[in-house]
């Protein structure tokens, strides 16, 4: 079901969208948004691009494996939880930077926590989705 | 000391780029990080070897009482300078190994986690952080040992190990609670205070046993030895550095590591003592009827930690000085053997010693180190095995050994002379054979390490004054909990046990000439075979498989409207008793503060509702469906909560497209149930919905009551440093809700994955006819 619209919008939305998506999960800690809608909405992108352009070109587009995602995020969300304890503080301490830092505003490891849980969502719903759609 | 703990863990992630990086060059790479923490480790000597403990504490669950806490005496510093060293030479040795296997990356991987693991068994101090290691010891054994993953007895062997260590973890776990409740305390070095209280105490039995099934279970003691001589599944170095060296001692350090709180009475020395002697009479006979070396190592390996076990049951400090020097001894001889073992098969193709022959001219080196370890094993002096065996026999004639252990120990003393011979001596002398494979030279990684450990055993044999006083001494100390005298000498004179030693030699010089003749008559009373533990285990795991078999198809029907249906009607009953026992209001008045708009909305709602229940097609359906979650979502919209309506809003527009994959291959609606069951599900449905209808309108009708909202308003600026109440909670309050939700996440993803490629697979056999 090849559409020239959808797929030439594609081209298009999926850039927008990601970078919509960075820009939820970085503004997430003090307006609506954050790391599980960021996830969502990355995934959506590439949804669209897959109901577009199939499976096999939106694999080639996003490079790695969505299952890497899977483990890449949990791997970010379980050392940012990890990094306190470095400092002698409790597990998942929050921990924050006294300077701002460009364009995330203020940086700390509940920033890199919910950049974990983006990357778990993103992955989850793209393992599913190739899954479903190539076969 | 948490740094030095984790850098296995750390390096772990790095390692398969570096080893693409690196290539035949990453086992030596690999090797600096446990030189660099014998380094570390080693500046602790002066202070541990004069009687001092090191604690270190990092927060890690205050609120639990459970801390990072690691304790450095004289115990923990003798496991660690053994885990380092031995693995800086297995690593070596590995890289050149498996220096083709594509996966080397993961191996080292491997590899590195196990070494970090089992840092932190020896140097917890925290029963439950002694658990996690002891844990994550048993979790690494099971992706090295079924590493070769290709191969189904790999991948047995591998479950069996984990299952068997596994379910001795969890014992352990409930020991060190109950010890816990007990002591009051769950740090082990505090647990010492109190070891009276809890000798005396009546669940002192319970945590006994618990903790020794834990032991006995890493340690392979009988009946649970069967996992180790399987686990030989996995690659040489492997083998070596957690199969005889390390690993399976995890079992004997705890035994040491408890002796201060649980030992001193008749039931640990009536408990510990006999399975130890069986376990070492079992392993020495069953080594002597198999012909693959590393199955005969596995198998002496077994019956060394009966020895060890056996000794550390009996009370007397002259006992546990001979497990420790015996426990460096075999070290060092079996961890060297192991490795010869694996440079042989690697070079020649062929690990049955019946094929073996004649191979010193090809691999002197490997030769040499094989035959030195080999005598030490046998017990010759002046290797450090003589040292060890002497000891043995000393305790065995002291007060407090017996007739039998001296016999015992005798029979044993036997076998690992026979063994010496035809592991150490057999595959390089005489004729030579035909091989699988043409031999070539060892390179120098292969041979260094079995070289160095062999020669380490006859120089520290030859001169046990080398690690008495900083080694040994401190880490008997720690067992007996007092300073300890110690003299360690090569040559006590001639007496009664040295006359034993030379008998147990020669008797096992003729075994080793009739070994042939005997292993025949032995054959027929293998009775490992049919009715041991090995078979216990697996009539176990098919008894297991049955029963799951049996009561999936006894609760599972397979009707997804059924699990809806038992789903809903559950969630009914939970909501609404505890709804009835409570006092509340539903304050219907509020109906008139409702703008219209919102009316519109919650009648486009029920409406898409009827809609989907009524749709002739499934598009139409989902379609509705839809309908129903943006209105829902405007609904959070038009109640200032835009965090959920945004993940709604993204949830329904992926479902739609999940939605749009799978719908075409599914039939058209038709009516499949009856009128009875319509009705039955939208009674259920109708039910459902009242329950949920009057608990947000009493849920809402207390909400001038509620403390959270002004608590999170108030403190999530504060404490978390965010204005995003949602997503504070998410990430900072709750994290940890967020953390096991995200894992089963994953957990779910990878299960639909490998469903859908199961279902996949089978179909594209079948010929895809569905």
């Amino acid at each position: 079901m090849k559409s020239l619209i959808l797929s030439t919008a594609t081209r298009y939305l999926l850039p927008l969208l990601l970078l919509l998506s960075v820009y939820l999960l970085l503004r997430g800690h003090n307006m609506p948004g954050g790391g599980f809608v960021g996830g969502l909405v990355a995934a959506a992108a590439f949804a669209l691009y897959t109901l577009a352009q199939g499976a096999a070109d939106a694999r080639k587009v996003l490079r790695i494996n969505p299952r890497t995602f899977i483990a890449l995020g949990l791997l970010t969300a379980l050392s940012s939880a990890c990094l306190s304890l470095f400092i002698g503080l409790p597990f998942m301490t929050g921990l924050w930077s006294k300077d701002k830092v460009v364009v995330i505003g203020k940086a700390g490891t509940p920033v890199l926590f919910d950049t974990g849980v983006y990357m778990v969502v993103l992955g989850v719903v793209l393992t599913i989705i190739f899954s479903l759609a190539e076969d | 000391m948490l740094f030095a703990v984790l850098s296995g863990f750390l390096v772990a992630l790095f390692a398969p780029p570096l080893c693409r990086l690196l290539r035949q060059w990453s086992g030596w790479f690999f090797a600096l990080l446990p030189l660099a923490l014998i380094v570390y480790f080693a500046g602790f000597i002066a202070r541990i070897s004069s009687g001092e403990s090191i604690f270190f504490s990092y927060r890690w669950l205050p609120a639990l009482g459970i801390n990072l806490s690691f304790n450095l005496d004289g115990l923990s510093l003798l496991f660690v300078l053994l885990i380092t060293s031995i693995g800086a030479l297995v690593f070596i040795y590995s890289g050149s190994y498996l220096g083709r296997n594509p996966e080397l990356g993961r191996f080292f991987a491997y590899i590195l986690m196990f070494m970090g693991s089992m840092l932190g068994v020896v140097l917890a101090d925290n029963a439950i952080v002694l658990f996690v290691f002891w844990e994550l010891t048993s979790l690494s054994s099971y992706f090295l040992i079924g590493f070769d993953h290709d191969r189904a007895a790999a991948r047995e062997a591998a479950l069996q190990a984990l299952l068997v260590t596994g379910l001795g973890g969890l014992a352990l776990l409930a020991g060190f609670l109950l010890m816990g409740q007990v002591g009051g305390t769950l740090e082990i070095s505090r647990l010492y205070a109190e070891a009276d209280p809890i000798r005396s105490h009546e669940l002192y039995l319970p945590i006994l046993l618990l903790i020794l099934a834990g032991a006995f279970t890493k340690s392979a003691q009988t009946p649970f030895h069967f996992w180790l001589p399987n686990a030989m599944e996995a690659p040489a170095p492997v083998s070596t550095y957690l199969h005889s060296a390390t690993m399976v001692k995890a079992g004997i350090y705890l035994l040491a590591r408890v002796s201060p709180i649980l030992a001193g009475t008749p039931m640990w020395e009536y408990l510990i003592t006999p399975v130890g002697t069986l376990t070492m009479l079992v392993g020495a006979y069953l080594a002597l009827v198999h012909t693959d070396m590393k199955r005969i190592l596995a198998y002496t390996t077994v019956s060394a930690l009966g020895l060890m076990v056996m000794m550390l049951g009996i009370e007397a400090s002259l006992s546990t000085q001979a497990a420790m020097v015996f426990l460096l001894a075999h070290a060092f001889y079996k961890g060297a053997l192991f490795l010869v073992a694996g440079a042989v098969d690697h070079e020649t193709g062929t690990r049955d010693v019946e094929k073996l022959g004649g191979l010193f001219r090809t691999m002197p080196f490997v030769a040499i180190a094989a035959m030195l370890a080999a005598l030490s094993s046998a017990g010759v002096p002046p290797h450090l095995g003589f040292v060890g065996k002497e000891l043995i026999y000393k305790v065995a004639f002291g007060e407090g050994g017996s007739e039998f252990m001296l016999g015992a120990v005798f029979l044993t003393n036997i076998s690992f002379v026979t063994i010496a011979g035809i592991v150490g001596f057999r595959p390089f002398v005489g004729r030579r054979r035909e091989f699988p494979r043409i031999p070539h030279k060892p390179p120098l990684a292969l041979w260094l390490g079995p070289f160095v450990l062999a020669a380490l055993g006859l120089v520290i044999g030859a001169e046990p004054g080398l690690i008495e006083n900083w080694l040994i001494a401190p880490a008997t100390a720690v067992i007996e909990s007092r300073p300890v005298e110690y003299e360690l000498k090569l040559w006590h004179g001639f007496h009664s046990s040295l006359l034993l030693s030379v008998l147990a030699f020669i008797i096992g010089i003729v075994l080793f000439f009739g070994w042939h003749k005997f292993r025949k008559a032995a054959s027929y009373l293998i009775p490992s075979e049919k009715w041991g533990p090995a078979r216990w285990y697996s009539l176990l795991l098919e008894g297991l498989a049955a029963t799951a078999r049996g009561s999936t198809r006894m609760v599972q029907s397979g009707h997804l409207h059924i699990y809806l249906l038992i789903i809903v009607c559950t969630t009914i009953g939970l909501v609404a008793t505890s709804l009835f026992n409570q006092k509340w209001s539903l304050e219907l008045w509020r109906w008139s503060n409702a703008y219209a708009y919102e009316l519109v909305l919650a009648g486009v709602i029920v409406a898409a509702t009827v809609a989907v229940v009524k749709a002739k097609s499934l598009i139409a359906a989902v379609l509705s469906l839809g309908v129903v979650g943006y209105g829902v979502a405007l609904v959070f919209l038009l109640f200032s909560a835009p965090d959920l309506a945004m993940t709604q809003f993204a949830i329904e527009s992926l479902s739609v497209v999940l939605l749009a994959l799978v719908l075409f291959r599914l039939p058209e609606i038709e009516h499949y149930s009856k009128t009875r069951e319509r009705v039955r599900d939208a009674l259920a449905a109708l039910a459902l919905g009242g329950v949920m209808t009057v608990l947000v309108l009493s849920v809402t009708a207390m909400q001038k009551e509620a403390r959270l909202v002004s608590y999170f308003a108030e403190h999530s600026y504060l404490d978390a440093k965010g204005h995003n109440i949602v997503n504070v909670i998410l990430v900072d309050f709750r994290g940890f809700d967020t953390m096991g939700e995200i894992t089963v996440l994953a957990v779910a993803a990878i299960g639909v994955y490998s469903l859908l490629k199961l279902y996949l697979k089978r179909n594209g056999r079948q010929g895809g006819n569905q």
